[in-house]
């Protein structure tokens, strides 16, 4: 669909004759598509189309249920991410994912950070301190909690919790964040900084968006994918698919005719 | 307009609902205090017949002879302790592992479903079964009562309980909230023991403290296993004294002071279920007001 741009940008993600299963039913159909190095990549849709199904199989978090499963190619890193032999911890701690309602572990604010940090490196006491506070300010909360470290993850308002579940997800330094409607359960003061917060992230990191706020994915992504039913209607860049769409069915649905 | 006449007092729906939510809270009520007037009623006897046995000699002196004077009941203390903490050493690890066993791999497995359904008989299977059960097993086989064998027996008793709980709380912690520490890359085991276990912590405690309080009082598995032992014994290998079987022999007895002991440990045992309930409903509440 846009193979110019094919051409001049790095790919980051490659998706090619994507097939998702729940069980026998089929929620994804043959889906192509690039996600560009370093860009805001935005899935829209109606619910039930299958962009955050598409998103779940980008970190394989669909394999922690029996009955879900993929078939087709995600290539990453020179690699296909639905080969039986991907080690799917490592690859989870490439991708990172944030979800729709915050999940805070229930422990405290600094350990919420030490946790993922831990998994995959051996820090001291300094430099643990050192990457909790940097993932922290990445995320634009560190102001906020700098003086709660030991407070418990639950006891922060909504959107500081979700602030901290990116703080979590970037700490680990990730190449890729997955966000699922990151900021549905938000409200819009708390929304606006997400947002603000995605646009200085994708200068080092490449993210996907699931989001039902078609304002959001004009505002902060760089492409844009249209999914209907499990297809995938329109991808493009986001100017394009907004304000040129060629695809009928996108244009209405951009427009609220449909939806 | 129309919701005006909707709300008011003469609208026939609107009657008849307050009817019957009149009804039920009416009932509702007379059922709580039924069981508040016999439990408080329980309560109070206790605390009548019992009070003049609790002293300092209750805690210092060992069960009496038959036809001695005073005495207290510092052995049976003593082997209540050491069996029911023994009891949830062992009772403890061997639930909660089972009850993460269940809860992560339960739900599809066939060996999930039929441990399952074996705790949820063991729950209510008779206590004097368990009992019996451990006496032939052990008891008839070593050739004589012992400390240990009260504690295997209560044990059995509380592990179900623990498993159900665990597994309980277990379910109820999010989806999303395990999917979060997975998205990290963050192996299952560490999953399961560092978020989903240590979300529902305050949870898991209190069905320990539930299981122990429930082991405390339980005399039929103890009858077969542990017997009784006038004297002090701290000897594990030996018949053990303890306040369940001892309220049970002392109870019926024809001697005052043996009575008068049976009801102050009753008293005892009681009011250490009762202090155990609220630590555990304390503790819980405490934990999940985040």
């Amino acid at each position: 669909m846009t193979t110019l741009q094919d051409n001049q940008q790095k790919k980051a993600i490659e998706i090619g004759g994507l097939n998702f299963f729940y069980g026998t039913t089929r929620s994804l159909r043959d889906i192509n598509l690039n996600i560009y190095d370093k860009k805001v990549t935005a899935f829209i849709g109606p619910s039930g189309c299958g962009k955050s199904t598409l998103l779940r199989t980008l970190n394989r978090m669909y394999d922690l249920y029996p009955g879900q499963r993929a078939e087709g190619s995600i290539i990453y890193n020179g690699k296909n991410i639905l080969d039986a032999d991907q080690d799917i911890n490592l690859l989870r701690a490439r991708v990172g994912m944030v979800f729709q309602k915050p999940t805070p572990f229930p422990m405290s604010v600094y350990d919420n950070i030490a946790f993922g940090v831990r998994l995959y490196e051996n820090l001291s006491k300094g430099e643990m301190d050192e990457r909790v506070e940097w993932a922290l300010k990445k995320a634009a909360i560190w102001t906020e909690v700098k003086d709660k470290l030991s407070k418990s993850g639950l006891s922060l308002s909504g959107g500081q919790q979700q602030r901290l579940c990116i703080a979590r997800a970037v700490s680990v330094k990730p190449e890729i964040l997955l966000l699922d409607e990151p900021t549905s359960a938000l409200d819009p003061i708390s929304t606006v900084k997400i947002e603000e917060l995605i646009n200085e992230l994708k200068e080092e990191y490449t993210i996907a968006i699931v989001t039902h706020n078609m304002q959001q994915a004009a505002r902060c992504s760089d492409y844009t994918a249209y999914m209907y039913l499990g297809e995938l209607v329109e991808f493009g860049e986001t100017d394009h698919i907004f304000m040129n769409p060629v695809k009928k069915e996108t244009q209405d649905y951009i427009t609220g005719r449909f939806g | 307009m129309q919701n005006s006449t909707m709300q008011s007092a003469s609208n026939p729906v609107y009657r008849k609902r307050l009817l019957m939510h009149k009804i039920g809270i009416t009932l509702s009520s007379i059922a709580m205090a039924l069981g508040v007037f016999f439990l408080m009623w329980i309560l109070l006897t206790l605390l009548m017949k019992g009070s003049s046995a609790v002293n300092l000699a209750m805690f210092t002196e060992s069960t009496p002879a038959p036809g001695s004077d005073g005495g207290g009941l510092m052995n049976a203390i003593f082997g209540s302790f050491a069996m029911v903490g023994i009891a949830t050493l062992i009772s403890t690890p061997i639930g909660i592992l089972a009850g993460i066993y269940l809860a992560e791999y339960g739900d599809k497995s066939w060996f999930g479903g039929v441990t399952r359904f074996v705790t949820d008989i063991m729950l209510s299977a008779p206590s004097i079964v368990v009992g019996l059960f451990v006496y032939a097993i052990y008891v008839a086989n070593v050739k004589h009562f012992s400390g240990w064998a009260g504690s295997i027996a209560i044990s059995l008793i509380a592990i179900p309980v623990v498993v159900r709980t665990t597994d309980n709380m277990l379910g109820l912690v999010p989806a999303s909230l395990r999917e979060a520490a997975f998205a990290l890359g963050a192996p299952r085991w560490k999953v399961a023991l560092m978020i989903r276990l240590r979300a529902v912590k305050a949870g898991v405690v209190t069905g320990i403290l539930l299981a122990v309080a429930r082991i405390s009082g339980e005399t039929a598995p103890l009858l077969f296993t542990a017997l009784n032992n006038q004297f002090f014994s701290s000897n594990m290998n030996q018949p053990m004294a303890n306040l369940p079987v001892v309220i049970y022999q002392f109870a019926m007895s024809p001697y005052d002071n043996w009575r008068e002991l049976a009801w102050g440990g009753a008293l005892l045992i009681t009011f250490s279920v009762l202090g155990l309930n609220i630590l555990s409903r304390t503790l819980f509440n405490q934990k999940t007001q985040h």
